[in-house]
């Protein structure tokens, strides 16, 4: 499913709202969440699961193409842990 | 920050009412949890994927009792996220 499919869904099981609304929706929801995160935030979304960030710390890399070593530096990363709820519905679907 | 607030954003931005807002941000969770459900992945471009993964059966240890036991096949989620919302966490932090 992607998010235009996802859009158009919730337009028809939505009454009364448009697909341009729901898609407004849409993304709202999903840059409501990156903001959090951006701001070092939590979201927890019961039944649903949680994101959060994770720091990396700077490590010593490689450029592949010359060998050269290269400092890649400390970084915040996204992270998403699945609920309870929706780890045991994908799993017992397997 | 917790579905209500995210209902809140929705609310206000959207023009919904609270009512609704909080209803819609349940259908939009519940549509992703759904197409999850019946091994389809989700791929919300800007944000990220969510992609179903099969884990093979393997052999583990109750970590209480000691006794081996078989880890039955099953079917995992599992988050990418989209490079736009990496570069948004890489921004905030030179902040």
């Amino acid at each position: 499913m992607t998010k235009s499919e996802l859009v158009e869904i919730i337009a028809e099981k939505q009454g009364g709202i448009t697909r341009r609304e729901a898609e407004v929706v849409v993304n709202t929801i999903l840059s409501v969440i990156g903001d959090a995160l951006a701001s070092g935030g939590h979201v927890e979304l019961r039944g649903f699961g949680s994101f959060s960030t994770k720091q990396r710390n700077a490590r010593l890399g490689r450029n592949p193409k010359t060998g050269d070593s290269v400092v890649v530096p400390a970084k915040t990363v996204p992270h998403f842990k699945p609920g309870k709820e929706l780890r045991e519905r994908v799993g017992s679907a397997a | 920050m917790t579905k209500a607030e995210i209902a809140k954003a929705v609310h206000e931005r959207v023009g919904l009412t609270k009512k609704e807002s909080a209803q819609i941000v349940e259908s939009v969770l519940s549509e992703i949890r759904q197409s999850l459900e019946h091994g389809d992945n989700v791929k919300l471009s800007g944000f990220g994927h969510f992609i179903v993964r099969q884990k093979h059966a393997r052999r583990g240890r109750n970590p209480k009792t000691g006794s081996d036991i078989t880890i039955e096949p099953r079917s995992v989620v599992t988050f990418r996220a989209s490079p736009l919302l990496k570069n948004k966490l890489l921004a905030e932090g030179e902040k």
